[in-house]
């Protein structure tokens, strides 16, 4: 029904778009078609898995903090596992391996692609909805439904699932190993293939819209760096999710149909088990070649967002254009093999751990070569210090630091060392987890007005959420890479039974306190966020003065976005502060923008970006 | 019943702030203009914070140095560790270098280019030499660290076999480590978890002549100076065999025999004498001194004193007590090391008992 509307409006675009429908209230806010609907479904979705997410690591913040000591707080949230305060072993692990993969793929792949995908890519690239808005709807009702199954799963009698994240068999496969590998571990791999056909409904779309539905003009060098991420992002998922169900459906079957992919020569509970042949280590190359590049479809999308309002709010074109668009490019096509560098002591071929080692140090480069443009881009700019702004920048400041701790553990020589220690969850948390979080927060502050129809969210609150959050967020990683280089292993329930790491108790402490800091905080932004939802002060249509097509379109949402014709597109969407030929003034006088669907002024150079 | 009141006084309390932003929102004037979009007296107070939070970094990381760099590994105790631990201090420096410099770069920036009303902003959309010059330093800085990495990574890694390294197996299982030793033979005996029974915990193949003389252990010995080929299996789910003070660690993988090999070269006496031990060392004691008056305040047993020991700790979650699986090594001379293993039983002495 959309698609046939889309094809009416970008043949004809003097044609009236008259295809409203009656709307009841499971049309317009359960079953929606509508990409903006969507949109927001995505992301509220995402924000509650994101306090589901971030209230665990509160937990066993906690418990490595005073692991001696008994919190009331246990018993109420974890119950039998929490009983008279105390942690139990067993749940620490699901903790863990929920908040890793609800965090991963819940909040920061769903969240934040599904969201400002399905928010941007039609408003932007000008199209009335995507491509097919009937698989849209079903790609947010499966991870929906993902959600919720993740969800139940941590009310299963003997735990969710407790292997990690990585969820490397056998502990996974095997209940006898850890009681989370018993039905948490099934409901965990049926959520998480749900998700994968969510992901990847998704991703077609995007990839189809952004192909074919651009509107007259809107070439691909003109499209914003929004679009390309999401473009590429929606890409990389097409090529490599796919892997990951197939590990998924082979350690379902190694776990119920007695097959062997993933294991052999195995004695457990006493008695030998009949697997023979199979290596642990093809499930790692075979989680890894999605699981990699998965930390690229979390930071893209971000990278693609910080790119945007980073202009916007310097009132200045982005700074390499094109470098941009190549650097995204290439970080795509080096994330599909680069995966072995978290395998490098899993005991494959040290030959391969050489290849793997040159290939992660590569993609070094388009990373530098992204934040020095970032950087250049405040050069000299006339920087817009809103909420959305300072989210941006911090997070070229963690992405920076995170990245750069990334050449030590690329590195197979040095990576041996420090392989699954804190070291490496200061650095992954730094660059995908905060980075991308700062991401998420910096878009929603700056297309809030566009979600819900021309509310803003309030500016002080914004402002006090950012500075405890960019304060607490160092506060927590920064320190965890000395506790990571003292040689203490991650996913330790508590490192009592080491007197060699006792005077790691005061580094903990110290990155708790500031943990329960900057969650605290997001109860600043969360009010923010609901509040400005009915609450919001009405801003102007386009209040940050941006030159994309989503401030062209009606405040009020209505089904197609433009009440008239879909605009046409004359000029690249970084015409901020761009001179007339005489350089006295800007090229519309007195105002330092060009929208994206103006055409060329007689008073201008064509540039060629 | 306890969940519910929380939640409740969750509700409640959530409420009770919505109603008196309502009241404090009812309350104030209705501001001209976009009360929330940036102001350019907000432009400047961010713009000095930006300046106030780069100090924070810098502060944060010499405070961290300061307080917490006695808590890092001492001196590597094995040959390569050298190699690795300079790579790592070569690394170490690029990349502080480039921090300090980006950080200082992003966030001044910030600052003095924070807008005002009458600040105009140069169009600068591209420069080619720019992104040539910072798309080849990073080329040229990587490829050194890449070479120098690689290097190290084939040197550790290729064990050469004319060193006659002594042979040790690794042993892992939920949730201890064995070692298993080769004998006068210095050859182990093959070994299958099928063959598990009885005090055959490891599954060494009777038939085996050359497992005859195996010595299987809790506690690994080490004898200075002389290479190590450390074997590694697993009899039920993936562990890593973590030893941070030598600078090694492979996975163990049930179905496969990983290695790692190594060379130690300070005994676990000398490096209790290592300067950054002893003080460690000293201050753990103090820690553990604090927790013991806590503890027998309230009667329980205060903590043993701690003495340093090499351990090897296992680094791939395992399971509930991932947490506490570990096995003291000992490194020490040639003839306290032959000593040693001379009272250990043989497989063969086991297995007849």
């Amino acid at each position: 029904m959309s698609a046939h509307a889309q094809v009416h409006g970008v043949e004809d675009h003097h044609d009236d778009h008259g295809h409203h429908h009656k709307e009841t209230f499971v049309t317009k806010y359960i079953f929606s078609q509508d990409h903006k609907m969507i949109s927001k479904q995505y992301l509220i979705t995402g924000l509650f898995m994101g306090i589901v997410g971030i209230l665990m690591s509160l937990l066993f913040r906690l418990q490595l903090a005073w692991p001696d000591h008994k919190f009331t707080i246990y018993e109420v949230f974890l119950g039998k596992w929490g009983a008279e305060g105390v942690m139990d072993p067993s749940v620490y692990l699901a903790l863990v391996t929920i908040h890793g993969t609800i965090m991963v793929f819940f909040v920061l792949t769903a969240g934040l692609s599904g969201t400002f995908s399905n928010l941007l890519i039609p408003l932007q690239i000008g199209a009335r909805d995507m491509a097919s808005g009937f698989l849209n709807m079903v790609s947010y009702w499966l991870f929906f439904l993902s959600s919720i199954i993740m969800l139940f799963s941590l009310f299963v009698e003997a735990g969710p699932a407790s292997a990690g994240w990585t969820i490397y068999p056998p502990l996974s496969a095997l209940p006898q190993a850890i009681p989370g590998s018993g039905a948490g571990m099934t409901l965990w791999l049926i959520s998480i293939a749900i998700f994968i056909a969510s992901s990847l409904l998704g991703s077609l779309n995007y990839i189809v819209t952004v192909i074919n539905l651009r509107t007259k003009g809107m070439s691909m060098t003109r499209l914003p760096l929004t679009i390309w991420a999401f473009f590429v992002t929606a890409i990389i998922g097409v090529v490599s999710f796919p892997v990951l169900l197939s590990a998924a459906l082979m350690l379902i079957m190694d776990r119920s149909f007695g097959t062997s992919f993933f294991l052999s020569d195995i004695y457990i509970a006493g008695e030998v088990l009949h697997h023979q042949g199979g290596s642990p280590v093809l499930f790692e190359h075979l989680f890894w070649f999605l699981g990699h590049p998965e930390v690229y479809i979390v930071i893209l999308p971000a990278m693609g967002i910080v790119s945007e309002i980073m202009a916007t709010n310097s009132r200045k074109p982005i700074f390499g254009y094109r470098a941009m668009v190549a650097s995204i490019l290439a970080i795509a096509f080096l994330s599909t093999i680069v995966w072995g560098h978290h395998m490098f002591i899993s005991g494959m071929n040290p030959f391969l751990g050489s290849v793997f080692t040159f290939t992660t140090l590569l993609i070094a480069i388009p990373s530098a070569v992204k934040a020095f443009n970032w950087i250049t881009t405040l050069w000299k700019g006339n920087l817009q210090m809103n909420p959305a702004m300072l989210f941006s920048i911090a997070f070229v400041s963690t992405f920076i630091t995170g990245g750069l701790t990334g050449i030590i553990l690329g590195d197979s020589a040095l990576d041996i060392n420090v392989h699954d220690t804190y070291f490496v969850v200061a650095h992954f948390h730094l660059v995908m987890g905060i980075s991308a979080l700062y991401g998420l927060l910096a878009g929603v502050y700056h297309w809030f007005p566009k979600m819900f129809e021309g509310r803003l969210m309030s500016k002080k609150l914004g402002y006090i959420h950012f500075w405890i959050t960019s304060i607490g967020a160092y506060g927590i990683f920064f320190p965890m890479h000395f506790v990571g280089m003292a040689g203490l292993p991650r996913r330790y329930y508590t490192n009592t039974a080491f007197p060699y790491f006792d005077d790691l108790a005061d580094i903990n402490v110290v990155m708790t306190v500031f943990a329960i800091i900057t969650i605290a905080v997001q109860v600043v932004f969360l009010y923010n966020f609901f509040y400005s939802i009915f609450y919001g002060k009405m801003g102007p249509k386009n209040p940050w003065n941006a030159t994309t097509l989503e401030w062209t379109t009606e405040t009020k949402h209505i089904h197609g976005n433009w009440d008239g014709p879909i605009p046409h597109v004359y000029r690249w969407s970084y015409d901020y502060s761009k001179l007339n030929k005489d350089e006295t003034d800007y090229v519309i006088p007195g105002q330092d923008f060009i929208p994206q669907n103006v055409p060329l002024q007689d008073n201008e150079d064509e540039l060629d970006h | 019943m306890t969940a519910f009141l929380v939640v409740l006084v969750i509700i409640l309390f959530g409420i009770s702030v919505w109603q008196m932003s309502r009241i404090f929102q009812l309350a104030q004037k209705k501001p001209i203009n976009h009360p929330e979009i940036a102001s350019d007296k907000d432009n400047n107070v961010q713009g000095y914070l930006m300046m106030g939070f780069l100090a924070f970094i810098y502060i944060l990381a010499i405070v961290s140095f300061w307080l917490w760099s006695d808590t890092l590994l001492p001196e590597s105790a094995s040959e390569h560790g050298q190699e690795i631990d300079n790579l790592m201090l070569i690394s170490m420096i690029v990349i502080f270098a480039a921090g300090i410099l980006t950080q200082w770069l992003l966030h001044y920036f910030a600052f003095i280019y924070r807008g005002n009303k009458t600040r105009r902003a140069t169009f600068y959309a591209d420069n080619d030499k720019l992104e040539f010059i910072w798309t080849i330093i990073p080329v040229i800085v990587l490829a050194g660290l890449i070479i120098y990495g690689l290097f190290t990574w084939t040197d550790i890694m290729n064990v050469d076999k004319d060193d006659d390294p002594l042979v040790v197996e690794l042993y892992a299982s939920q949730f201890n480590w064995k070692a298993r030793y080769g004998g006068n033979d210095n050859t182990l005996g093959n070994a299958n978890v099928r063959l598990i029974e009885g005090v055959n915990q490891l599954g060494v193949d009777p038939a085996d002549p050359n497992g005859q003389d195996d010595k299987i252990v809790t506690e690994l010995h080490l004898p200075v100076g002389r290479k190590v080929l450390i074997k590694m299996r697993s009899q039920d789910v993936l562990h890593s065999a973590y030893m941070p003070h030598f600078r090694a660690q492979m996975n163990c993988v049930p179905g496969m025999i990983t290695q790692f090999a190594f060379t130690p070269t300070i005994t676990t006496e000398e490096m209790r004498m290592n300067d950054h031990i002893i003080e460690k060392v000293a201050n753990i004691n103090r820690i553990r001194q604090e927790k013991s008056k806590d503890l027998i305040a309230n009667g329980e047993a205060a903590l043993e004193p701690y003495e340093f020991d090499y351990v090897v700790i296992c680094n791939k979650i395992c399971g509930i007590s991932h947490y506490n699986m570990q096995m003291k090594i000992v490194v020490e001379s040639e003839e306290d090391y032959k000593a040693w293993l001379a009272e250990q039983p043989t497989l063969a002495e086991q297995l007849s008992k």
